[in-house]
C-alpha cells in the first residue's frame, strides 16, 4: 500500500556514501556554481495582458497566450525588460544592443505550447559580477571579500505548475494523475547564472549561501521580485565539482535542483562536496546529472542523466522582434538605479564608524534598515546599533519575533536613547522604558510619565539617600575611606537600590566619594 | 437574382445592399443556396455557419436601416479558411487533432472583418496545418477545382480559392507561407494576394511556419481583392511581427490600373525547363500585354531563387515542428489512450501519431532533424543565409525596376493523386511563389488566360517590395482590365463539371 517495500536500503533511499567535510578538503577544491531564477514582479505576465499573481485558484489567471491555444501570439513585456536590465546594471553586466528570443524546445505537460520561451546564445545581460562579504567562523567572526562572476542574466517565461496526485514520490512517475495549474505559466523569469566560483575551500557552501543571500538582498533593493523561495519567486540550482588540490583541473559536475532555502543552498552544496569526494576517493567517476535536493533528510538524489538529457533545438522565436534597448534607454534605467546594498554598506559602515565585521553583524541580525532609520532619528550610531543588537534583540528572541516585527519604531528607540543621553534615564531605566513601549503602554515620553522613570536629580534627596548607605554599610565606608575606592560600588548599589534605580549613578558616585573625602 | 447575385462582384454586392437594392440576407441566402447546391461536388467547406451567416446579414441591413454608414464589405459573404480562429464556427485546420475545437477566441481578422460587417459564410478545407498544394493533405477529404472536378484547387487554401472560383462565395481568405493561397488562387483561375509580411494579423492564425505565414484575400476581381486587403490588414498590436505603418494604398491603386511608366522584370529563374507549356505561353502573353500597355519590361536575374525551395524546405518544418509541439492531448483537441493504463508521455505520442497525418509528420520530423544539436548550422543555419541571399536578389532587383513577374506556378492544375505518394513533385508546384515568402515581399497571382492544351486557367504572379503592396495591385489590375476587353469573361464563365 505504501509502495515503499524494498525500498528501505541506504542505496534504495539514494544515500550515499560520504568523506567527512573537512576532510574532503584536505584532498579536493570545491567549484562551484549557481543558476537563480527569479520570478518577476511586473503586473502582468511575459507575453500577454494576465496578471503575474502568486496564488489564485487554479487555471484562473489565464488567456489564449498563455495557456499556449493555438493561433496566439506572443508580446513581450516591456517593464520586464526593464527590469532584467536593472538586474543587469546592478550586477555590473554589459547590456547588450540587440539581442533574440529563443525557443527552448521539449515536451512536458505544464508547458502550455511545449516550447519556453527564453534567451540561448543572445542573453540580455552578461559578464558581470557581485561582490559579496563572507563571515567566516573560523576565524572569529572574520570576514573576506568574494567577488562571484556573472556569466549571464537571461529572460524567460515561467511554465505552470504541475501537482502529481498519488504514487510515492509526489513526481511525475508513479503518480496515479497529475493537475497542472496555468497561473504561473508567462509569469516572467530572469535566470541568473554565475561563472565557477573557485579557491573558496571549506568557505565554499557559505559562499553560495552568501551569496544567494545577497542576490536576494539585491533584487529587493531594485524592487523587481519579492523573491520568496518558500513561494519559488526565487529559485536556485546549485553546481558544484572538486578539483583534486593542486590540479587545477575541475571534475565532473553535478546539478542540484529542489534547493528552496538559503540554508538549502549551503547543505546541498556540502552535502555534494562530501559525496563526491568519496566517489573520488572510491576511484569511481562523479556522473555529469541533475540531483534532486531532499530538505528532510538533506541528501541529494540522482534525478535526469545529464549525458541523456536532451536536445533542446533552440531556434530564434519567430513571433517576436529582436530587443534593442537603446543606449539612453538603459542609461535612464540606470540613473534610475536605486543605492545598492554594497554601496549602501560601504557608505553605512563609513558613517557609522564601524568595522565590516560590525556592519557584517548588524546585517545579519537583519537590523541595517532599523538601525539606519534610528540613526536617522537622532541617535548615535553606537547607541542605535547597541539598542537593536542587545536589549531589542533579546527581546526578539524571546518572543521568536523579528526585530522588525517588534511593536517599537526606530524612532521611539531613538527617544530613549536621546532621554540617555541627556541624563535623563540611566540604562537600566531605558530598558524599563523598552519594556513599557514593547507592551504598548505608549510612547517612551508616556512611559517614564506613567511609571514615574526618572533619574533622581534632587540632590537633597540623592544626599539622603547617600548617607543612609554609608550609615548601613560601616564596613564598606571605612574601607572607601582608606583608599580603596573601588569598594564605592557597593554603596553606589545601595543608593539605587534605596531609590528604586532612578538615581544617576555616575552623580550618587561622586557624592559618596566627596562624603568619604576621597575627591 | 439569386443566381445573379452570386455572380456579382464583393463591390458590386456592397454598392447594391448600401443603396437598398438587395438586403444582405438576400446576398447570404443566394450564396448559402450555391453552396447547397454545388458544395456536395466542390467540398469547399469544412463547416457552414448558416445560421450565423443570416443574424451577421441580418445584422447589417439593421444598421442600413438605422442610418449608419456601413463598411466597403458590408453584407458580401466571404468563405474564411479553417485556420482562423472563430469563437462561433470549428476551427480544425484540416486535421483530426482538432477535428471538433471550438477556439476561445476569435482571430484578429476574424474580428475585423465581423466589424466589417462582412459575412462569413464558413470555415473552408485546407491541406492540414497549410502543409500542402492541394488540399488531399486534408483530414477530411480533398476540395475539387470547379473547372475541372478531377483536379486539385491548389492549396493550402484550396477550399477558400474553390468556394470563390465557384461562386459560392465572392471573397475568401487564405494564407500563404510558401504559396498557399497564390498558387490555389492561379489553378482556380481567381486573383489571390500574399500581402507583405506582417501586414496582416497572424494572431489567431494557427501557426505553420511563423516567420512565413501571411494571411491574404481572395476574389474574383482586383478591385474585390484589394477592398478586402485593406478591410482585414493593419497594425495588430497582439502580433509582434505586425508592421506599425498604414495599409498601402491597394483599392486606390487598383482603381488607377495602369502601367504605364512602370519597368517590369521577368525573372529567367522562374520560368523555362520544367514549365508547363501553355502556362509560359500564357505568361509569355501577358508580358507582351504589359509592355503594349506602357511599361517597360527588363530580364532581371535572381540567381538564388534556385535555392528557395530547399531552403524553404528547411526553415519551414523547423518553424512547425515547434509550432505543432502543442498539439499533445493536453488541453484541447484529440486525445487518443488516455484509459488510466498510460502516462502522459505514452498518451501524447498515441496522440500525435494518429492525430497527424502524414504530411505533418513528415514535417515534423525534418525540422526536429534540422534544428538537432549538430545539425543546426548545416541545415536551419545555413537555410537562413540563402535567405538572406534570396533577400538581397530582390533588393537588387527593385533598384532596377518596379515589380518582378513570372507564372505563378510551373503548371496548370493537377489531377486528384497525382503527386500524392511524391512529395517532391508536390512541392515544385510551389516553385515559384516561395523567394516572396522567404524574404516577406509582398505578391499577387492574376488570371491570364487559360492553358491552350488543356483550357485550365493560368497565373500571373506579380512580385513587389514589402510594403509596396499597392503596386501589385496597380499591374494586376491593368491585366485584368486588358484581359477583360480581349477575352470577355472567360474565368467568369460556368466551371465546367459542375450542375
Amino acid at each position: 500500500m505504501t509502495g515503499q517495500a524494498g525500498r528501505t536500503g541506504k542505496a534504495a533511499r539514494g544515500e550515499a556514501a560520504l568523506v567527512p567535510f573537512g576532510e574532503a578538503l584536505t584532498r579536493y577544491e570545491p567549484v562551484i556554481g549557481l543558476e537563480t531564477h527569479v520570478e518577476l514582479g511586473t503586473v502582468t505576465k511575459m507575453f500577454c495582458g494576465c496578471p503575474a499573481r502568486f496564488g489564485g485558484e487554479p487555471n484562473t489567471l489565464v488567456c489564449p497566450v498563455c495557456l499556449g491555444l493555438p493561433g496566439s501570439l506572443p508580446v513581450a513585456n516591456r517593464a520586464a525588460i526593464e527590469y532584467t536590465i536593472r538586474i543587469g546594471l546592478a550586477l555590473n553586466c554589459s547590456i547588450a544592443d540587440l539581442c533574440r528570443f529563443a525557443r527552448k524546445n521539449y515536451f512536458y505537460p505544464d508547458m502550455p505550447k511545449n516550447f519556453q520561451i527564453s534567451q540561448y546564445d543572445e542573453p540580455l545581460c552578461t559578464n558581470g559580477w557581485l561582490d559579496i562579504w563572507v563571515t567566516d567562523p573560523g576565524a572569529g567572526g572574520g570576514g573576506r571579500q568574494v567577488r562571484v562572476g556573472i556569466e549571464r542574466v537571461h529572460l524567460e517565461e515561467d511554465t505552470g505548475k504541475s501537482l502529481h496526485v498519488g504514487g510515492a514520490t509526489g513526481r511525475i512517475h508513479g503518480a496515479d494523475y497529475s493537475l497542472v495549474d496555468y497561473n504561473r505559466a508567462g509569469i516572467p523569469l530572469v535566470e541568473i547564472v554565475t561563472k565557477p566560483v573557485e579557491g573558496t575551500g571549506a568557505l565554499a557552501p557559505l559562499v553560495a549561501h552568501t551569496y544567494v543571500s545577497e542576490l536576494r538582498d539585491l533584487l529587493r533593493a531594485l524592487a523587481v521580485s519579492d523573491v520568496r523561495m518558500e513561494e519559488g519567486s526565487l529559485r536556485c540550482d546549485v553546481n558544484t565539482s572538486l578539483a583534486p588540490r593542486g590540479s587545477g583541473v575541475w571534475g565532473t559536475r553535478t546539478e542540484t535542483k529542489n534547493v528552496n532555502s538559503l540554508r538549502s543552498v549551503e547543505r546541498a552544496v556540502r552535502y555534494e562536496i562530501e559525496r563526491q569526494a568519496a566517489v573520488l576517493d572510491a576511484g569511481g567517476q562523479v556522473t555529469l546529472e541533475t540531483r534532486h535536493f531532499h530538505e528532510d533528510t538533506g541528501v541529494t538524489t540522482a534525478g535526469r542523466n545529464k549525458e541523456e538529457a536532451q536536445d533542446y533545438r533552440y531556434f530564434p522565436e519567430p513571433d517576436l522582434v529582436p530587443v534593442a534597448p537603446s543606449r539612453e534607454w538603459v542609461e535612464q534605467i540606470r540613473a534610475a538605479l536605486p543605492e545598492l546594498p554594497a554601496a549602501r554598506r560601504a557608505r553605512l559602515t563609513a558613517e557609522w564608524g564601524l568595522s565590516d565585521s560590525e556592519f557584517t553583524m548588524i546585517h545579519n541580525a537583519g537590523a541595517v534598515e532599523l538601525v539606519a532609520q534610528t540613526v536617522a532619528a537622532g541617535a548615535a550610531p553606537a547607541d542605535a546599533r547597541k539598542w537593536w543588537l542587545g536589549e531589542l534583540a533579546r527581546r526578539a528572541n524571546e518572543t521568536g519575533r523579528g526585530l522588525a516585527e517588534l511593536p517599537i519604531t526606530p524612532g521611539e528607540v531613538a527617544r530613549v536613547s536621546a532621554l540617555v543621553a541627556s541624563g535623563a534615564l540611566n540604562d537600566k531605566l531605558a530598558r524599563q522604558v523598552i519594556e513599557g513601549v514593547l507592551a504598548r503602554e505608549g510612547t517612551p515620553d508616556e512611559v517614564v510619565a506613567a511609571r514615574g522613570l526618572a533619574v533622581v536629580s534632587d540632590e537633597g534627596a540623592l544626599l539622603a539617600a547617600v548617607d543612609e548607605a554609608i550609615a548601613a554599610n560601616p564596613e564598606v565606608a571605612q574601607k572607601v575611606r582608606d583608599g580603596r575606592v573601588a569598594a564605592a560600588g557597593a554603596l553606589v548599589g545601595a543608593v539605587m537600590k534605596a531609590t528604586r534605580g532612578q538615581a544617576d549613578a555616575a552623580r550618587a558616585r561622586e557624592l559618596i566619594l566627596t562624603r568619604l573625602g576621597q575627591s | 437574382m439569386a443566381g445573379e447575385l452570386t455572380r456579382m462582384s464583393a463591390a458590386g454586392l456592397a454598392a447594391a445592399v448600401a443603396a437598398g437594392e438587395v438586403s444582405a440576407l438576400e446576398v447570404t441566402e443566394a450564396h448559402l443556396a450555391r453552396i447547397a447546391e454545388v458544395d456536395g461536388a466542390v467540398h469547399a467547406f469544412l463547416h457552414v455557419a448558416a445560421d450565423g451567416a443570416r443574424r451577421a446579414a441580418r445584422a447589417v441591413d439593421e444598421r442600413r436601416a438605422a442610418g449608419e454608414p456601413l463598411g466597403p464589405l458590408a453584407g458580401v459573404p466571404l468563405a474564411l479558411k479553417d485556420l482562423f480562429t472563430t469563437t462561433d464556427m470549428p476551427t480544425t485546420c484540416g486535421s483530426a487533432i482538432l477535428n471538433g475545437w471550438r477556439p476561445p477566441y476569435d482571430a484578429t481578422i476574424t474580428r475585423r472583418l465581423r466589424e466589417a460587417g462582412v459575412v462569413i459564410l464558413g470555415k473552408t478545407n485546407m491541406d492540414e496545418f497549410a502543409m500542402g498544394s492541394s488540399t488531399e493533405n486534408s483530414a477530411f477529404g480533398p476540395s475539387h477545382n470547379p473547372w475541372d472536378l478531377a483536379r486539385v484547387p491548389g492549396g493550402s487554401s484550396g477550399g477558400s480559392s474553390a468556394a470563390v472560383a465557384a461562386f459560392e462565395a465572392p471573397l475568401g481568405i487564405g494564407t500563404d507561407t510558401g504559396g498557399s493561397i497564390r498558387q490555389p488562387a492561379a489553378v482556380c483561375g481567381v486573383i489571390g494576394v500574399k500581402p507583405t509580411y506582417g501586414g496582416s494579423s497572424r494572431y489567431g492564425v494557427v501557426a505553420f511556419a511563423s516567420s512565413l505565414d501571411t494571411p491574404g484575400p481572395l476574389a474574383r476581381t482586383v478591385l474585390d481583392a484589394a477592398l478586402l486587403h485593406e478591410t482585414m490588414s493593419g497594425h495588430d498590436p497582439c502580433d509582434s511581427t505586425s508592421v506599425d505603418a498604414p495599409v498601402p494604398p491597394v483599392v486606390a491603386a487598383a482603381r488607377q490600373a495602369d502601367v504605364s511608366g512602370l519597368t517590369i522584370g521577368v525573372v529567367p529563374e522562374l520560368g523555362g525547363e520544367g514549365y508547363q507549356r501553355g502556362v509560359l505561353t500564357r505568361f509569355g502573353e501577358a508580358v507582351e500585354l504589359l509592355e503594349s500597355l506602357g511599361a517597360k519590361v527588363v530580364e532581371v536575374s535572381c540567381p538564388h531563387f534556385s535555392y528557395a525551395l530547399p531552403a524553404y524546405y528547411l526553415i519551414a518544418p523547423s518553424e512547425c515542428s515547434s509550432n505543432l509541439a502543442r498539439f499533445d492531448a493536453m488541453r484541447y483537441g484529440l486525445r487518443v489512450g488516455d484509459d488510466g493504463t498510460r502516462s502522459a508521455e505514452e498518451v501524447m505520442s498515441l496522440t500525435r501519431e494518429q492525430g497527424f497525418g502524414a504530411e505533418v509528420k513528415r514535417r515534423i520530423m525534418l525540422g526536429t532533424y534540422a534544428l538537432s544539436s549538430g545539425y543546426y548550422d548545416a541545415y536551419y543555419g545555413k537555410a537562413q543565409q540563402v535567405r538572406t541571399l534570396i533577400i538581397r536578389d530582390f533588393e537588387a532587383a527593385f533598384e532596377q525596376v518596379d515589380v518582378l513577374v513570372s507564372p505563378s506556378t510551373p503548371t496548370t492544375a493537377f489531377p486528384l493523386g497525382e503527386r500524392v505518394d511524391d512529395p517532391l513533385a508536390m512541392y515544385v508546384a510551389d516553385l515559384c511563389t516561395i523567394p516572396s515568402d522567404l524574404a516577406g515581399n509582398a505578391a499577387l497571382s492574376v488570371p491570364c488566360g487559360l492553358a491552350p492544351e488543356d483550357g485550365l486557367p493560368v497565373g500571373l504572379q506579380i512580385m513587389a517590395p514589402a510594403l509596396a503592396d499597392d503596386r501589385l495591385y496597380r499591374v494586376g489590375a491593368a491585366v485584368e482590365a486588358a484581359l477583360d476587353s480581349r477575352r470577355g469573361h472567360p474565368l467568369l464563365d460556368d466551371a465546367k463539371g459542375l450542375t
